[in-house]
């Protein structure tokens, strides 16, 4: 494994009931890179964010960030150079900007000009000071996906971030995060059972299912040459949802 | 009459004050961690919940008088032995609600707020700002628990005039006295001032505060 990874994951695993959510031998995230995890509904993709953001624990392996291995409970620095936008947002009491401000405001950081900043590249300058309970469903992703960022973290993990959207407003989240990879270099790991949207933003792609990854590959190769059968049976729309379901 | 209402209010605000300092925290971590023994502890204080206030007075009595355990700090028949039975009785009020808040919340909302970046501290008054409203339910209930409360008040203070005497004591004296017109002249004044605490809390309750 290079030291350039931002992740290495070794024989980890996640629990639940009596058998395995997730069982992932070795898989390495590379600095910089946005790759995507597909896979059916319960295949243990959101079960794989939460321990790469380091709020799980794993029950067996090794988990390594930048090149450090990481203890649990994780050292609160780590952890605060991971973002995340979960798949059903949740927020904050206070205003739109209040809940841009809180990833900063409890780094003690400055929060004025990049809350500003934050408000104006995600076109939610009219919002600031709504109540950020009241904001539609659009405006929310958009909102979840600033206040992660606002804080500059070095990893975004994006559970499903635009399944809840239409068409018009996942385009707009979806450039939201291209830009974010482009501009500011952040390493993205997007977890998503859109495979149009896994193919159009990712590098690398990654299939999971039944906790175990499939087959991970360039996004291009692993669309047009899958080398298992599954991953051709997923991607021709054949594996949909398993049990139990994380997501 | 006066007195009776400056110390009313200052043995019922001292001891809410003391129950919210020690109750909100103990809610928070009976509400948002996990721990062998949480249901136990939990049911001991929704048990302390309906703890009659004449059995708390008796039990503070008991604790307070000379040859009981705290009987050297010489505080029976004192408004500092009154505010002890007020903590006893409001304080597991304010535990109990303010946990029972927090878990009323998303149960994903936790791991949400650490994802920002919180530290165990951050996250906790992070969700008690959350569950604002239910926080402010838990003291209201304390305070209404306590300020009109009498048993603890006459077994722990005994009544004394213009030591001990609260509205509540004195609306019991008033009428056993047969001074029913002053026993309701006091009874109003208890419920303005309930009133009065009650609609600043409320104003808590309602007004948006910046979530950190």
């Amino acid at each position: 494994m290079s030291q350039a990874a931002t992740f290495e994951i070794l024989g980890l695993r996640r629990g639940y009931g009596g058998g395995w959510r997730l069982d992932l031998p070795a898989i390495e995230v590379r600095q910089g890179e946005f790759l995507a995890i597909l896979g059916p509904t319960g295949a243990g993709k959101s079960t794989l964010l939460r321990l790469l953001h380091l709020l799980d624990e794993p029950e067996a392996g090794r988990l390594v960030f930048e090149g450090i291995p990481i203890p649990f409970p994780a050292p609160l620095e780590i952890r605060r150079s991971i973002g995340m936008v979960f798949q059903r947002p949740l927020m904050l009491t206070g205003s739109v900007r209040d809940n841009i401000a809180y990833g900063l405001k409890v780094r003690r950081q400055r929060e004025g000009s990049r809350v500003e900043e934050m408000l104006h590249r995600f076109d939610l300058e009219h919002l600031a000071p709504r109540d950020a309970r009241t904001v539609s469903g659009g405006e929310m992703q958009r909102l979840a996906l600033a206040r992660a960022l606002a804080s500059r973290p070095r990893v975004l993990l994006l559970d499903e971030p635009a399944a809840s959207l239409d068409p018009g407003h996942a385009a707009v989240v979806e450039g939201i995060i291209r830009d974010a990879h482009r501009e500011d270099g952040t390493t993205i790991v997007l977890a998503t059972h859109n495979l149009g949207q896994a193919r159009r933003l990712a590098q690398r792609v990654g299939l999971l299912a039944s906790g175990r990854l499939v087959e991970i590959g360039e996004t291009e190769d692993l669309f047009t040459q899958p080398r298992q059968p599954l991953t051709a049976a997923y991607l021709r729309g054949e594996l949909l949802t398993e049990e139990p379901a994380d997501s | 009459m006066l007195e009776v209402i400056r110390l009313t209010f200052v043995v019922s605000g001292i001891a809410l004050a003391i129950s919210s300092a020690l109750g909100i925290p103990v809610g928070a971590w009976l509400g948002l961690r996990r721990f062998s023994g949480r249901g136990l502890v939990r049911a001991l204080i929704y048990t302390g919940m309906g703890l009659p206030p004449v059995v708390v007075g008796l039990a503070v009595y008991l604790l307070l008088s000379r040859r009981g355990p705290l009987g050297g700090l010489d505080w029976l028949f004192t408004p500092a032995g009154m505010v002890l039975a007020q903590v006893v009785i409001a304080f597991p009020i304010v535990a109990g609600l303010t946990s029972a808040a927090l878990e009323a919340l998303d149960p994903e909302l936790p791991l949400q707020v650490r994802s920002l970046g919180a530290n165990a501290r951050q996250e906790a008054v992070a969700m008690l700002r959350q569950a604002r409203g239910g926080v402010i339910a838990a003291l209201l209930a304390a305070f209404g628990g306590i300020i009109s409360e009498v048993g603890a008040a006459m077994l722990v203070g005994g009544n004394i005039e213009g030591k001990t005497r609260v509205l509540s004591t004195a609306i019991v004296l008033e009428t056993r006295r047969g001074e029913f017109a002053t026993a309701l002249a006091l009874g109003g004044v208890l419920l303005i001032l309930a009133f009065i605490v009650n609609a600043g809390l409320l104003r808590l309750q309602v007004t948006p505060r910046h979530p950190s």
